[in-house]
């Protein structure tokens, strides 16, 4: 009963519906509430379906579906590639800066795979473009974080620049830089520490991390499992940070994901990678199309 | 004064902003309807008097009785908590704070690292264990979780301890293989203290959305889950999904994670819980009702 994809719901409504032949405007409104119910269900925003559902309405009353002699399939045409559209377009590209090293900050709440995903992308950029990257452990709060990354960069034979867990965040970022240029190294990734949106003194900290490293990217780490919460979350961040795009974790579950849109509605940046995993090849490009049908379950 | 009506309006508000805390559409539906019944059978048409209407039924569907949030505790015995859930959602936090809380209760604890998967998940509960002055029990990174759990089980009967805290390395429900990893982890605890585990916990995010209910299933299927701990309480997301996972599932939750420190652990309190679920939702029905 819970968890339907969309397919199944509309079958369900049509089956209502036919023997009348053509559907009408009040039957699309039938169905648009099944597909409310589906995007709710998926953990998409209720904010955001609601203006989703308002403007495929819309569309779908305009044309396509009152005139199809398949009115349900239709809807899921429609619903499936405005969702593709609000997603934005393919991207699984890191910016490059001019004057080397490009810095990248990874911020997000406490558990979402920041760390990990540290290591995932240092793994991609050698793999896929021949970098050197340096991460770095600014994570100086929790217990044996810097461990964890010193870990990930020994498995990877890659170098982690740390100060230890007696070092402020923002001092470890400047020396950081000064290592990397030092080094030579052509990324510089910054694992930050997880913390609540709500939480002004940590949020002021990635500010000054900011102001230090002038960052080419800063990514947020989501959790592809997150529910309601993704939208303040993703607002918040954006608003005291401006991030650059984001990172869907643990899509590997089979969780729906809708939290994708949520994001990517609220910051309208884009989603530029997706992780599939614990290990550390796991991270893929985010396909926006394959996320629509997923987060309708088909 | 005027209060405002309970209408069809005020129902649709309800609905959005229990969605809006991730109690799940169904569930939300169901208790829409139940509360339209009570409406109509009580006769109630203010918004002012719905309200205590609408936190009694949560927190009694919540909470049955305060027995069942309570800690499964063996006397002059060991008790063996097993933790699981998937990653990142702060099972060996939760250890580290449930062991300090055992710890100023006088209680002997020994923790075992059977996270031998992520990269410094062992040495995080070491930190753990001597921030809290609690021994681990661990072997090296990439062994068997089993035989680390054989290994805390001897250890902690030789030492006579009290309780026994066992961390497992998150894993996603849908990995069939590490389900069963599970399994045989618990398998060997009760092997070795027949009623063993005494509690297994689910560790669940109150930032997780609807995915929170296959997680209680699937882990609940495969190693009995008797209670929830709800971190990350703290943040702005309500964990409402606990709700539906009661209503459908019927397991409890025992704590809550109110942050990251050692003392942010609490005992679950339905009306506490329903009042911050409902604390900008109560403030909302008053302002509409004072519209
Ligand atoms: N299955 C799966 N697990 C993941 C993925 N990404 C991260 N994880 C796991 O999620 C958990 C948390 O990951 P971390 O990298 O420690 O998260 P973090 O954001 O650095 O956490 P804090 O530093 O505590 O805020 C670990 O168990 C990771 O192995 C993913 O794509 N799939
Ligand atoms: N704000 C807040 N953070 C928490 C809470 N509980 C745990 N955390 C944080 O969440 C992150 C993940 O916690 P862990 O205890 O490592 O989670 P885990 O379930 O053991 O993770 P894996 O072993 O990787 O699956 C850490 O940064 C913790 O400090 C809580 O109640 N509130
Ligand atoms: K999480
Ligand atoms: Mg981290
Ligand atoms: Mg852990």
């Amino acid at each position: 009963m819970a968890f339907e994809g969309l397919a199944e719901r509309l079958q369900g409504t049509l089956k209502k519906i036919r023997g009348k032949g053509k559907v009408n405007e009040q039957d699309v409104k039938e169905m648009m509430r099944e597909v409310r119910l589906a995007l709710l269900e998926a953990d998409v925003n209720f904010k955001v379906v609601k203006k989703f559902i308002a403007d495929v309405k819309e569309r779908a009353i305009g044309e396509e579906v009152l005139d199809s002699l398949t009115p349900g399939q239709q809807v899921i045409k429609v619903v499936n590639e405005e969702l593709t559209k609000l997603m934005g377009g393919e991207q699984s590209k890191i910016a490059v800066s001019q004057k080397p090293p490009t810095v990248i900050m990874m911020v997000g709440l406490q558990g979402a795979g920041k760390t990990t995903t540290t290591g995932k992308l240092a793994n991609h950029l050698r793999k896929k473009h021949n970098r050197n990257p340096l991460m770095v452990a600014a994570d100086i709060y929790r217990p044996a974080a810097i461990k964890q990354l010193e870990t990930l960069g020994k498995q990877l034979s890659m170098p982690v620049f740390s100060l230890g867990d007696q070092v402020s965040p923002v001092d470890i970022a400047k020396q950081a830089m000064a290592k990397a240029k030092e080094d030579h190294h052509d990324y510089v990734l910054i694992d930050t520490a997880g913390r609540l949106h709500v939480d002004n003194e940590l949020m002021d900290e990635l500010v000054q991390i900011k102001e230090a490293t002038s960052p080419d990217e800063i990514l947020l780490v989501v959790d592809a499992m997150t529910g309601q919460d993704a939208v303040n979350v993703a607002e918040s961040f954006n608003e005291q940070l401006g991030i650059t795009g984001a990172i869907l974790t643990k899509l590997d579950g089979d969780t729906r994901g809708g939290a994708a849109i949520s994001v990517k509605a609220v910051t309208d940046t884009p989603i530029k990678f997706a992780g599939v995993g614990e290990k550390i090849d796991a991270l893929e490009p985010f396909h926006p199309e394959r996320m629509a049908s997923r987060i309708l379950g088909m | 004064k005027d209060y405002r009506k309970v209408d069809e309006e005020f129902f649709e508000e309800l609905e959005e902003i229990l969605i809006s805390a991730d109690v799940g559409v169904n569930t939300v539906m169901d208790l829409i309807d139940d509360l339209k019944d009570e409406a109509r059978t009580r006769n109630i048409s203010d918004a002012k008097e719905i309200q205590p209407v609408i936190s009694e039924k949560l927190a009694e569907l919540l909470q049955k009785t305060d027995e069942e949030t309570k800690l499964n505790m063996q006397e002059n015995e060991l008790t063996v908590i097993l933790f699981v859930g998937v990653n990142g959602v702060g099972k060996t936090t939760t250890i580290g704070k449930l062991a300090h809380k055992f710890k100023g209760e006088g209680k002997r604890v020994v923790m075992a690292a059977g996270d031998t998967f992520r990269a410094g998940a062992i040495e995080q509960l070491e930190v753990w264990g001597e921030r809290v002055g609690v021994d681990v029990i661990k072997q090296q990174a990439g062994s068997d979780p089993a035989a680390v759990m054989y290994d805390a089980i001897r250890s902690a009967k030789s030492k006579k301890a009290d309780v026994l805290l066992c961390d497992t390395a998150g894993r996603l429900q849908n990995k069939v293989n590490l389900m069963n990893e599970l399994e045989k982890v618990k398998r060997v605890l009760t092997r070795e203290v027949p009623d063993a585990p005494h509690e297994v916990l689910l560790v669940l995010d109150a930032t997780t959305g609807q995915n929170a209910m296959s997680q209680a299933k699937t882990f609940g299927k495969s190693t009995d889950v008797s209670g929830i701990v709800l971190t990350k309480l703290d943040g702005t997301a309500k964990g409402g999904i606990v709700l539906a996972i009661r209503h459908e599932l019927d397991i409890p939750v025992k704590l809550v994670g109110l942050g990251e420190g050692m003392d942010d652990l609490q005992e679950f309190e339905a009306d506490q819980y329903v009042h911050g679920l409902f604390a900008d939702v109560l403030e909302e029905v008053e302002e509409a009702a004072e519209e």
